[in-house]
């Protein structure tokens, strides 16, 4: 197989090689880190004081986790280590409590990042020639921006579409003739049962490639893509805290995502004591960021479930790989590539006098997309008998959600204790969805 | 003369109408009209009872969310263009009628109708000045 580098020399560094660039970057963002009042704190924890602290990358495991709580906590400036003249970019996810997490980029960042995505698009067998359609959506969530840089880089033709507008996708694709699309799987495969609607067939479209992120998904679905598609499609891995996009990437093996271990350190540890696990196990993975100055991130825990492969890839890269992404090691759910806390949609119904205490949040798949209904119990003091009131309510109720939250929920009116309450802790989630 | 509707939500669940009567039915209370509001996940079951008193006693104290509305009813002569005659009346008084459905049952030869109103005082009003016969409180109960 014809294996693509765009950066060979990095790609295929050996152990010992990158192990001492890893030293020299860590050092270099632990200087960066210190500048910053979160850091300044964590690290005097660790008897921290300066770069020259970090003697080897074992000296990693002294300093305290980050959590995505630190983040809020410290919102909007206490990890920014630059001058704000000096950011070019700010991405930002909306926060599990209303308080957003943010990430501030300076161009040298951007530049860095931008380069990982190129090297994560050109090991898939991209090329200036292919033309590229962006179906993730652009904004604050790096998704969308992020994966532009990269592919123009490579010198692809890039089309900034943005998510949603099935139709238009479509036909988009068939005007300028779109080879490699950046897509959550949800997505991509509703695309598909729309083919006809937009009176488009398979053969008007010279698609190849697909890209496919933001949410996890199964080997399966891969398959089914590839198959309905007839198209190869890569699984991609990145969070904003390490960037976005372009953290792993699978090559043209698709055997699991190459982690780029000069930009990032990647440390799988068991979630509940926080020590390593063995080699090859699966754990939560924790993330150093290596190449971002204007936020630093050190031992970032993902609370995403997976593991590394201990095996090389045919490839010749020498860069680990890691695992589909098997869970959460918290409440968070994906729902068509969007990442929802239950407490955001607790916060919005519980501001809402009308609705009572209890709620559940059910998802399912329709067709090929998942789909979120929120259930309420009215407030019975509230009720005035009238249907049209009722209706209004739920419209708001409805209206509240989706500025909060994204999504576009169906909301469901429920007689107060009709829904299930389960013992303890109430259990808010039915996630219906088959697991693959 | 007012009398005293029962609204009742009625969340998308099987079983639950019955829930409702068979409550009121063991009560015995007797359902004199009714008619249910339905939406895509919800419906409101309206009803006029015998016992309207008791009815909305016994079921918030069985966990129904129920409300009380004011509407009045009003014998109609059953035949053709027997409705028409009192709609206008309400047409030439400017009286709204939000909504309106029939009786089970009649105690004449004419229909009986529910209406609820947008401004009940004023169409009670407005019926008396034009000698329409409404049904008090004292003939449901006793009907």
């Amino acid at each position: 197989m014809d294996v693509p580098f765009w950066n060979k020399e990095i790609e295929t560094a050996d152990r010992s090689r990158l192990e001492a660039i890893q030293l020299e970057r860590l050092r270099e963002t632990v200087g960066w880190a210190l500048k910053t009042p979160f850091y300044q704190k964590q690290l005097r924890q660790a008897k921290i004081s300066s770069a020259d602290d970090i003697r080897s990358l074992a000296d990693l495991r002294k300093i305290p986790f980050t959590t995505k709580d630190d983040l809020r906590l410290n919102f909007p400036r206490g990890l920014l280590a630059v001058d704000m003249k000096d950011v070019v970019r700010i991405h930002s996810s909306s926060g599990t409590t209303g308080i957003p997490t943010v990430i501030y980029y300076s161009k040298e960042d951007i530049d860095n990042w931008t380069d990982m995505l190129a090297r994560c698009l050109f090991s898939t067998g991209v090329t200036s020639r292919d033309v590229f359609q962006n179906m993730m959506t652009y904004g604050m969530f790096t998704g969308g921006l992020g994966m532009h840089y990269g592919a123009e880089r490579v010198g692809m033709a890039v089309i900034p579409m943005g998510g949603g507008n099935t139709k238009r996708q479509i036909k988009t694709m068939k005007d300028f003739g779109t080879t490699a699309i950046h897509v959550t799987p949800s997505y991509l495969l509703h695309i598909h049962t729309k083919l006809e609607e937009a009176e488009v067939k398979r053969e008007d479209l010279v698609l190849k490639k697909a890209f496919t992120g933001a949410e996890p998904h199964s080997e399966d679905i891969r398959k089914k893509i590839e198959r309905i598609w007839n198209i190869d499609a890569y699984n991609s891995y990145g969070l904003s805290e390490l960037n976005g996009p372009g953290v792993a990437f699978e090559c043209v093996y698709k055997n699991d995502m190459h982690l780029w271990e000069d930009g990032y350190i990647v440390e799988i540890i068991d979630p509940d004591t926080g020590e390593p696990v063995r080699d090859g196990d699966s754990g939560e993975v924790v993330l150093t960021n290596l190449i971002r100055r204007a936020t630093p991130m050190l031992r970032y825990r993902t609370r995403d479930l997976a593991y590394l492969h201990t095996d090389p890839c045919p490839c010749g890269r020498t860069h680990r790989r890691l695992s589909r992404i098997m869970g959460r090691t918290d409440d968070m759910l994906i729902i068509n590539g969007i990442n929802l806390f239950p407490s955001q949609i607790e916060e919005v119904v519980m501001r809402i006098p009308e609705v009572a205490t209890n709620y559940i949040i059910q998802v399912e798949k329709r067709g090929d997309l998942d789909h979120l209904t929120v259930k309420v119990e009215i407030y019975p003091k509230l009720f005035l008998g009238d249907p049209s009131q009722l209706e209004a309510l739920k419209g708001r109720i409805t209206e509240e959600l989706r500025s909060a939250i994204i999504l576009h929920p169906t909301v469901e009116l429920h007689e107060p204790n009709s829904l299930p309450v389960s013992e303890g802790k109430a259990k808010r989630v039915i996630d219906l969805r088959p697991k693959e | 003369m007012k009398l005293t509707q029962i609204s009742v939500f009625l969340e998308n669940r099987k079983g639950r109408l019955y829930d409702v009567c068979s409550l009121l039915g063991k009560t015995g209370i007797n359902i004199r009209a009714l008619t249910i509001a339905e939406t895509e996940t919800f419906g409101v079951l309206r009803i006029v009872v015998d016992k309207s008193d008791l009815a909305i006693q016994t079921l918030r104290k069985n966990n129904f969310v129920a409300n009380l509305t004011d509407v009045v009813a009003i014998e109609v002569g059953d035949k053709p263009g027997g409705l028409a005659e009192i709609l206008k009346v309400f047409a030439d008084n400017d009286v709204n009628v939000e909504y309106m459905y029939g009786f089970v049952e009649k105690f004449s030869d004419n229909a009986l109708l529910v209406f609820r109103f947008e401004d009940t005082d004023n169409a009670t009003k407005i019926l008396a000045d034009k000698g329409v016969k409404v049904v008090t409180r004292k003939e449901i109960e006793g009907l």
